[in-house]
């Protein structure tokens, strides 16, 4: 049976690895390209190269990394950040990126997931979507969580998923950076609404905190995470025994 | 020389790349005279089968990959290029394949439980049923790497094995030297270009 996917993300600014905890106070950690091939070496199921670079020279830096991490590393390879258009699909596409990933981007032009999903198919389009509540309220954030644009999350993602995209990774700005568990009322909701390939994140700070998404909700598919893999505080093969072990079929 | 037959249809960058990891040469190539002096074939694809399965006649390449593949070239498909080497595919109508194999490629929907999901994406076991040099370097119950909607049924004597999904589905087919993987061997980490080695090795 299909297993239950362990994700470690990559934020990416001029060529090194960051992550912010709720978004600020960004650190330094490793080279992406090393990183990634680690990874890929030690059980990961999949990665996200997320692009945090504004500047363009640092967009030209982020697409020869990708470049390199495809020819050395052979699980499939997420790519966000930047994604605005279909020249920026196929700009990461021609890199080596398997899935492209839009947040901000469907937001402003909601049209690009179904040209995106026609184009390239819906095994290739990625919806993120960055949620918190406002008056108890599932609410969609642009602009890496800064910005509030009203519109009621659950629905943004049915309709996406509709237009064509084939997985979504939902990120629960209340629950990053807490460490204390993935958002797991967001995250029931998400999966009663759409039929595609959930991606949990946000919040995990320990193994248990995968078991107990993984248990609770079923109908997940994958969980996400970065600070606490780059940091070595959770280590992906004992994360994938222990849930292993308690019952959940994982790749070893 | 292997070549990755060029037609339009999809992203071959990685295919590439893990050819190149494990030291064979390749051409990404739509040239019928490049096809024709390749050692070995690889059919690459993603999307429907009907606009493949068109793209491929359209470029003429169908006959080239046919006629090598008779002549006993070997030959490898991958996902949908897997799909196209059967006879006839389901997807938005019935669209003709180039019946290398026999079988047609039809919609999980019709065999899974409706609490699967569709496509199936992700790491899925290989199930033997059959000895295969394809699988000379890779053991029984692997992990590979699956996208897709459709698979091959009635694949008969090719079927080289299969995967649990709610149901066996097809993962991989061979027949003198024609072999299919529904799965990314080139996204399926070592075990995948394991697989890639032991087709390169034929």
């Amino acid at each position: 049976m299909i297993t239950k996917r362990i994700i470690p993300c990559l934020d990416v600014r001029d060529g090194r690895v960051v992550k912010g905890v709720n978004f600020e106070g960004l650190n330094d950690v490793s080279s992406p390209v090393t990183l990634a091939e680690y990874y890929s070496a030690i059980g990961a199921d999949e990665l996200v190269f997320y692009d945090i670079t504004a500047s363009s020279d640092g967009r030209r830096l982020f697409t020869d990394i990708l470049r390199e991490t495809a020819r050395n590393v052979f699980i499939p390879l997420t790519v966000g950040g930047g994604i605005n258009s279909l020249d920026d699909f196929e700009r990461v596409l021609s890199c080596g990126a398997d899935k492209v990933s839009v947040n901000s981007g469907a937001i402003a032009d909601p049209s690009v997931v179904g040209r995106a999903a026609r184009r390239y198919g819906s095994q290739c389009v990625v919806l993120s979507a960055d949620v918190k509540r406002v008056n108890g309220r599932f609410t969609l954030f642009a602009k890496g969580g800064r910005v509030d644009t009203g519109i009621d999350a659950i629905e943004w993602i049915t309709s996406c998923v509709r237009d064509g995209a084939g997985e979504v990774v939902v990120n629960s700005i209340d629950t990053d950076g807490v460490r204390e568990g993935f958002d797991l009322p967001l995250l029931a909701a998400v999966c009663d609404a759409v039929e595609v390939p959930v991606i949990a994140s946000g919040g995990a700070g320990s193994a248990e905190d995968f078991l107990r998404l993984f248990r609770a909700l079923p109908k997940v598919d994958a969980g996400l995470a970065a600070s606490i893999f780059h940091f070595g505080e959770v280590r992906i093969p004992e994360l994938k025994r222990y849930l292993l072990e308690e019952g959940v079929n994982v790749r070893i | 020389m292997t070549a990755i037959v060029d037609y339009g249809v999809g992203n071959l960058f990685s295919l590439a790349a893990s050819f190149r990891k494990i030291g064979v040469e390749t051409v990404v190539t739509g040239s019928r005279e490049e096809l024709e002096r390749a050692d070995k074939i690889v059919l690459p694809g993603v999307g429907a089968f009907g606009d493949a399965a068109e793209k491929l006649k359209s470029s003429g390449l169908d006959r080239v990959v046919v006629g090598e593949a008779r002549k006993g070239k070997p030959l490898l498909g991958i996902c949908l290029g897997m799909q196209l080497l059967f006879e006839e595919g389901l997807e938005f109508g019935v669209h003709r394949g180039l019946g290398l194999l026999r079988g047609s490629v039809v919609p999980m929907r019709e065999i899974l439980p409706p609490q699967l999901k569709i496509p199936q994406i992700g790491w899925n076991r290989l199930i033997f049923k059959k000895e295969s040099p394809l699988f000379r370097y890779t053991e029984d119950g692997a992990f590979v790497y699956f996208v897709h909607s459709y698979y091959a049924s009635r694949c008969e004597d090719s079927l080289l094995a299969v995967t649990e999904y709610g149901a066996e589905i097809t993962a991989a087919v061979g027949s003198g030297c024609v072999f299919g993987c529904q799965f990314h061997p080139e996204k399926s980490g070592e075990v995948g270009l394991a697989i890639l080695r032991g087709f390169s090795e034929l």
